[in-house]
C-alpha cells in the first residue's frame, strides 16, 4: 500500500514521512480496538436486564477507538495533499536513540542487579557518554544518588526496591 | 602494652559476638530459626481497606513492642481482586521472609476468575482471628428483627430489595446469595469501593440493607441512623460494653435464632509460601502469639467485635479445607464461578 | 460563635510544643512524598502510620494530616519543573505550568501553585470550621446515579477544547478508557482484557501511564532539540514570590470557583482529581485568556491547585463523620482512626471534640507553616533547571523508575513505564492530545462503575438520572458544558449578527 522510499526526499536527514507515522499508529489503535472488541465479546457486550454487562463499556468504546482511527487512516491514504513531511529528522532521532537504548538497557537491567547497582550505572555512562565529564565528577554523583536513595528508601521509609546480588551479598 | 589492649579488645568483641550469636540460639527449641533481613508482609488488598488496616497494626504492634528482630514492611498487591498477592506468594517457594494476610479473596478470587491458586498452594500459619457481618437496615425503615426483614423480602418481588456491599462475588455477596437460597427471591447487590461507601449509602436510602462488618455500621448505629438485625455467627458476639440504649454486640440475636439459617465468618489468617520449614512457620505462630497478648491488639478485638478465635497446625488447616468446601459450594450454587 | 470557640479550643490542643515538631516534620516529609512520583501521599502515610502508634492520637493525626498537606504541596514541584505530575491531582497542573517553566518562569508557576494551594485549603477549612454541622450530610444524597452525574460533567466541562483533529482526541481517549477497564471488573468480578497474563492483572495504573507519557515523553522530546531542558534563566531569588503575588489577585474568580469546585467535590466526596480538571476546564472556558490556555498561563495553574488542594482539605468532613474517605489518602487516615481506637462518625464531634478541633486547628496551621516551607524552596528548586541535561536526565530517569516500581511493587511496571514513554513521545509529534486520554484512564473506572452501580439500582432503567432535582441539574449541567462551544456561538449570534459558519465546535 504505502510503500515510501527512505530517502526519497531530503537527501540523508530523511527518516519516515510523518504521513507513513499517522498511518502506523491509526493502525496500532485499530488493532487495539479490535483486540478490545474481541475480549468484550468474550465477557459479553450487550445490555442485560440489571444494566450493561462487563464487555459493554469496553466493547463501544473500542468500537469509537475504531472508527475514529478509520478515519484518521483512510484519510492519510486517499488524501490528495499527503503530508510527506519529515517525521523526526535523522540527527534528530539519533539524539533521541542515544536516551532511549541506554534507558531501555537500565530498564532490563534493572531486573537483573537490581536497581541501586544500575542506577548507578546508568548515571555514570550518561554523564560520562553525552555530557563528557571528567571521571572525578561522574564517580560522586553516581555513587551518591543510589545511595541517597537507598537510606530515603531500604532505611527511612521502609520501602523496598528491587535489589540485585550486591545488596543480597550485603544481608538485604 | 598497646598491643595487648588491642588484642584484649578484640578478644572481647569476639567473645560478645559469640556470646549473641550462642543466645539466639538458648530460648526454647521451636526458636531455632529466625529472619535474617526485612520480611515482607503481603497484603492483597488495596490501601485503607480492613485488612491493610489490620496489617499495618500487626506491622505497628510488632514494632513497638520489638517483637520481631528484623523490619517488617507491609507491601500492597491488590491486582486481579488480591489474585497478583496470592500469586506472588505462590511462586516464592521456600522464601521464609514472606508472609500475607488473607481475606475471603483467598477462596473466592480463585472461584470467580479462574486464577490458579488455592490454600494448599502455601503454607498455612495461624489463624488470627474472624471478622462477623452483621445484617444492617436504615433506622427508620420498619424492619425491627431479621424476621420482619426476610418475611418482606418474600413477600416482595424479585430485584425488589437492594443490598449493598463491598466487592464482586467476595464475602458480601457470598452472604447475599445465600439469603437468596433461604428466602427463594432474587436480591439486586449492588457492589461499592468499601465498607464506609456502603454504610453511608444505606443511611442515604440508596440501598435498603448492608451486611456490613461492626466496625463499619457502629458510628451509624450509635448515632441512631443504622440498625443491625442479626449477626452472622453460629453463636452472638461476646462483647457486652454499652454500645447505645443499654445495647452491645452481645444483644445482637445471632442470624439462626431470627430465623435466616446463615452463617458465615471471614478469615483474617496468615499464610507463607510453600516449601519453608517447620521451624521457620513455628516462628511466626510465636510472634503472632505474642502480638494476641498485647494491649493494643486486645483493643483492635473490642473495637472491631472481631471472633478471636485462634488455630494453627492441622487445627487450623481441617477449618481452611472445610472453608473451601462452602466457599466452592455456595458459588457453585450461585453461579459465580468463572466462566 | 460556637465553632469559633470549640476552634480556640482546638488552637490550644497544638500549643503543646511537639505537635508543632511533628507538624513541620510532617510537612517536610509530605513535601518529599509528594515530589517523588509513585511514592504518593496514601503510600507516604500509610508507610509511616505504625511509626506513630507511640504518639497520642492527637499528634499522630496532626503529623499524618501535614504529611497529607505536604504531600498536596509537593505534588505540584516535578509538574512544574519536569511535567511529571508526582500525585493524579497535578496532572492538570502540568498543563501550564511546565510550559511556564520552559519559559523561564518556573519561580512563577511554583509560586503560583503553592498560593493556589494555600488559598483551596483555606476556604475548605472556614467551611470545616463553620458549616461542617451544616453541609455533614450532604454526602449522603450522593448515591451512584450522582457521582457518575459528577464524573460526567468533569469530562464534559474538559473535553471539546482542543485544536486536535476530534477524531484524534477521541481515539485518544478511548485508548484511556480501554487501559482503565483492564484488570478485574469491579461490578462483575470478572477478569477484563487480561488475556490471561498475571502481569496484566493489576491493571494499568494511571501514575505508571502518567511518568511514561509526560516524564520519560518529555525528556525525548527535550532531546531532540539538543541537550538542554528550556528555561535554564529561571531566577533563583524570593523576590520571584512577591513580584507573582502581584499578578495574582486579578485571577480572583478563578480562585473562588476552584475553591467552591474543589470544596463541593471533596464533601461529596468525589476527590481531588476530578476537582482538578474540572476547575481547570471551567477556568478555561470561562476566563478571558481562555484561549491561551496550555501555552503558559498563570490562570491556568490557579484553577487546579485551588481545587485539589480545596478538595483535599474538605475531603476530611465525609471522612470524619461518616467514615467515607474522599481519596486513598483520606482511607488511609481512616484506618489510622481506627487503629487508634477513634470511631470516625457523626459522633466523633461530639465525643471526640479534643480530637476534631484540634485536627481543624491543626489544619489552619499546617497549611501557613506548608506555604512557608515550599515558598522558601522556590528558589532551590527553580534553580535544579539549572543543573545541566545530562546530569539531570538520568536522574529523573531513575526517579520515573522508582516511582513506576513503588505504585504496584512490580518490575513490569518500569518497562509499562517506557513504553508509554516512547508513545508519549509519538502521540506528541503526531498531535494526539495526552490529556484526554489521561482524564479517561483517571476517571475510567469510577465513572463506569457508578453508571452500572445506578443501573443495578433501576435495573436498566436511565430515567434514574434524572428523576431527582439534584442529578437532573448535574446532567443538564454536564449537558451545558458539552454543548457550550454552540451555546456560546448561539449567543453571540444573538448579540452581534449571524455568523456566517456555525460548525466546528468540537
Amino acid at each position: 500500500m504505502t510503500h515510501v522510499t527512505p530517502g526519497s526526499e531530503s537527501g540523508n536527514e530523511h527518516t519516515v514521512s510523518t504521513r507513513v507515522m499517522e498511518l502506523v499508529v491509526s493502525a496500532g489503535f485499530i488493532a487495539v480496538s479490535i483486540l478490545v472488541m474481541w475480549d468484550s465479546r468474550r465477557i459479553g457486550a450487550s445490555w442485560a436486564s440489571d444494566g450493561p454487562e462487563a464487555g459493554y463499556f469496553p466493547f463501544y468504546i473500542a468500537l469509537i477507538m475504531f472508527l475514529s482511527s478509520a478515519v484518521t487512516f483512510v484519510s492519510n491514504i486517499v488524501t490528495r495533499a499527503p503530508d510527506r513531511s519529515n517525521f523526526v529528522q535523522r540527527s534528530q532521532l539519533a539524539l533521541v536513540l542515544r536516551v532511549l537504548i541506554p534507558t531501555a538497557v537500565f530498564v532490563v537491567l534493572i531486573g537483573y542487579l537490581g536497581i541501586y547497582l544500575s542506577s548507578a550505572l546508568f548515571i555514570a555512562f550518561f554523564m560520562w557518554w553525552l555530557g563528557k565529564y571528567p571521571v572525578y565528577k561522574v564517580i560522586p554523583v553516581a555513587v551518591a544518588v543510589p545511595l541517597i536513595t537507598f537510606m530515603m528508601f531500604e532505611i527511612w521509609f521502609l520501602v523496598p526496591l528491587p535489589k540485585g546480588p550486591i545488596e543480597a551479598a550485603l544481608g538485604y | 602494652m598497646k598491643w595487648e589492649i588491642e588484642r584484649s579488645i578484640l578478644h572481647g568483641v569476639a567473645v560478645a559476638a559469640m556470646v549473641a550469636v550462642g543466645s539466639s540460639f538458648v530460648p526454647g527449641t521451636a526458636q531455632a530459626w529466625e529472619p535474617t533481613k526485612t520480611v515482607e508482609f503481603i497484603v492483597p488488598a488495596g490501601t485503607g481497606g480492613g485488612a491493610d488496616q489490620m496489617a499495618r497494626m500487626l506491622q505497628g504492634v510488632i514494632q513497638k513492642n520489638k517483637l520481631m528482630s528484623q523490619p517488617l514492611v507491609v507491601i500492597n498487591k491488590s491486582g486481579g481482586a488480591g489474585a497478583e498477592g496470592f500469586l506472588d506468594v505462590k511462586n516464592s517457594k521456600g522464601n521464609p521472609h514472606k508472609i500475607i494476610i488473607t481475606l475471603s479473596n483467598l477462596f473466592t478470587t480463585p472461584l470467580a476468575t479462574g486464577v490458579p491458586f488455592s490454600w494448599e498452594d502455601m503454607t498455612p500459619v495461624a489463624m488470627l482471628a474472624l471478622d462477623e457481618f452483621v445484617l444492617w437496615v436504615n433506622a427508620s425503615s420498619d424492619y425491627k428483627t431479621a424476621a420482619d426483614y426476610v418475611n418482606a423480602i418474600k413477600a416482595g418481588n424479585d430485584n425488589e430489595f437492594k443490598m449493598g456491599g463491598t466487592g464482586s462475588k467476595q464475602e458480601d455477596q457470598i452472604i447475599t446469595a445465600a439469603l437468596e437460597q433461604t428466602t427463594g427471591k432474587k436480591l439486586t447487590y449492588i457492589p461499592f469501593k468499601g465498607g464506609g461507601d456502603v454504610a453511608a449509602q444505606l443511611v442515604g436510602n440508596h440501598i435498603n440493607s448492608s451486611v456490613n462488618n461492626p466496625i463499619e455500621g457502629v458510628s451509624h448505629y450509635r448515632a441512631g441512623a443504622l440498625r443491625p438485625l442479626c449477626v452472622f455467627d453460629s453463636q452472638p458476639m461476646p462483647y457486652k460494653d454499652e454500645l447505645v440504649n443499654g445495647e452491645s454486640w452481645s444483644s445482637i440475636p445471632t442470624c439462626k435464632q431470627a430465623g435466616l439459617d446463615v452463617e458465615y465468618l471471614m478469615l483474617r489468617g496468615i499464610f507463607m509460601p510453600p516449601g519453608v520449614t517447620d521451624e521457620q512457620v513455628a516462628y511466626y505462630v510465636d510472634v503472632f502469639k505474642k502480638v494476641r497478648e498485647t494491649q493494643e491488639w486486645k483493643d483492635f478485638m473490642n473495637k472491631g467485635a472481631f471472633n478471636t478465635t485462634f488455630m494453627t497446625g492441622d487445627e487450623f488447616k481441617s477449618w481452611l479445607a472445610k472453608a473451601a468446601e462452602t466457599h466452592k459450594d455456595l458459588m457453585t450454587k450461585a453461579g459465580f464461578l468463572a466462566k | 460563635m460556637d465553632a469559633f470557640i470549640s476552634l480556640i479550643d482546638g488552637f490550644a490542643v497544638l500549643s503543646d510544643p511537639m505537635n508543632i515538631v511533628y507538624m513541620f516534620v510532617g510537612i517536610i516529609l509530605g513535601v518529599l512524598i509528594g515530589v517523588l512520583p509513585g511514592l504518593g501521599g496514601a503510600n507516604g502515610v500509610a508507610i509511616l502510620l505504625p511509626l506513630t502508634f507511640s504518639m497520642s492520637p492527637t499528634s499522630a493525626i496532626i503529623m499524618l494530616s501535614s504529611i497529607y498537606w505536604g504531600a498536596l504541596f509537593g505534588g505540584a514541584i516535578t509538574s512544574v519543573l519536569f511535567n511529571i505530575p508526582g500525585e493524579p491531582w497535578s496532572v492538570a497542573t502540568t498543563f501550564d505550568g511546565h510550559p511556564m517553566a520552559q519559559q523561564g518562569r518556573a519561580g512563577e508557576a511554583l509560586t503560583t501553585a503553592f498560593t493556589g494551594s494555600f488559598i483551596g485549603a483555606f476556604v475548605a477549612v472556614l467551611v470545616l470550621t463553620f458549616l461542617a454541622p451544616i453541609i455533614a450530610n450532604f454526602a449522603l444524597r450522593f448515591g451512584p446515579a450522582e457521582f457518575f452525574a459528577v464524573y460526567l460533567l468533569t469530562f464534559c466541562s474538559f473535553v471539546g477544547m482542543g485544536r486536535e483533529s476530534p477524531f484524534k482526541v477521541l481515539a485518544a481517549m478511548m485508548l484511556g478508557f480501554s487501559l482503565a477497564a483492564v484488570g478485574i471488573d469491579s461490578v462483575t468480578g470478572q477478569l477484563r482484557l487480561t488475556f490471561g497474563s498475571v502481569e496484566l492483572l493489576r491493571g494499568f495504573d494511571f501514575l505508571i501511564a502518567v511518568i511514561g507519557l509526560f516524564g520519560i515523553g518529555e525528556i525525548l522530546l527535550t532531546m531532540e532539540e539538543g541537550l538542554a531542558f528550556r528555561g535554564k534563566s529561571a531566577s533563583i531569588n524570593m523576590k520571584i514570590v512577591l513580584e507573582t503575588w502581584k499578578k495574582l489577585p486579578k485571577f480572583w474568580l478563578t480562585a473562588l470557583r476552584g475553591s467552591l469546585v474543589g470544596c463541593w467535590l471533596g464533601i461529596t466526596p468525589g476527590g481531588a482529581t476530578p476537582a482538578s480538571f474540572m476547575s481547570y476546564g471551567l477556568a478555561k472556558r470561562f476566563s478571558r485568556n481562555g484561549a491561551r490556555f496550555g501555552k503558559g498561563e498563570m490562570e491556568g495553574v490557579f484553577a487546579p491547585e485551588t481545587a485539589a488542594h480545596a478538595a483535599g482539605t474538605s475531603a476530611l468532613l465525609p471522612m470524619l463523620t461518616l467514615g467515607i474517605p474522599g481519596s486513598p489518602t483520606a482511607a488511609v487516615l481512616l484506618g489510622g482512626l481506627l487503629i487508634w481506637g477513634l470511631q470516625p462518625g457523626p459522633l466523633l464531634f461530639v465525643e471526640q471534640k479534643d480530637f476534631v478541633w484540634g485536627l481543624i486547628a491543626s489544619i489552619y496551621l499546617g497549611n501557613v507553616a506548608g506555604l512557608i516551607v515550599v515558598l522558601t524552596t522556590v528558589p532551590l528548586f527553580a534553580a535544579i533547571l539549572r543543573i545541566p541535561f545530562s546530569i539531570i536526565a538520568p536522574i529523573i530517569i531513575v526517579i520515573c523508575a522508582i516511582g513506576a516500581y513503588t505504585v504496584h511493587n512490580a518490575l513490569m511496571d518500569i518497562s509499562v513505564m517506557l513504553i508509554f514513554g516512547v508513545l508519549g513521545y509519538v502521540f506528541k509529534k503526531l498531535s494526539y492530545p495526552l490529556a484526554p486520554l489521561v482524564l479517561a484512564l483517571v476517571l475510567g473506572d469510577m465513572a463506569e462503575s457508578s453508571f452500572r452501580q445506578a443501573m443495578l439500582s433501576s435495573q436498566g432503567d436511565l430515567s434514574i438520572f434524572w428523576d431527582n432535582a439534584l442529578v437532573g441539574t448535574l446532567v443538564a449541567l454536564s449537558m451545558i458544558m458539552l454543548f457550550w462551544p454552540l451555546i456560546a456561538l448561539g449567543l453571540n449570534a444573538f448579540r452581534n449578527r449571524p455568523p456566517g459558519r456555525a460548525s466546528e465546535t468540537l
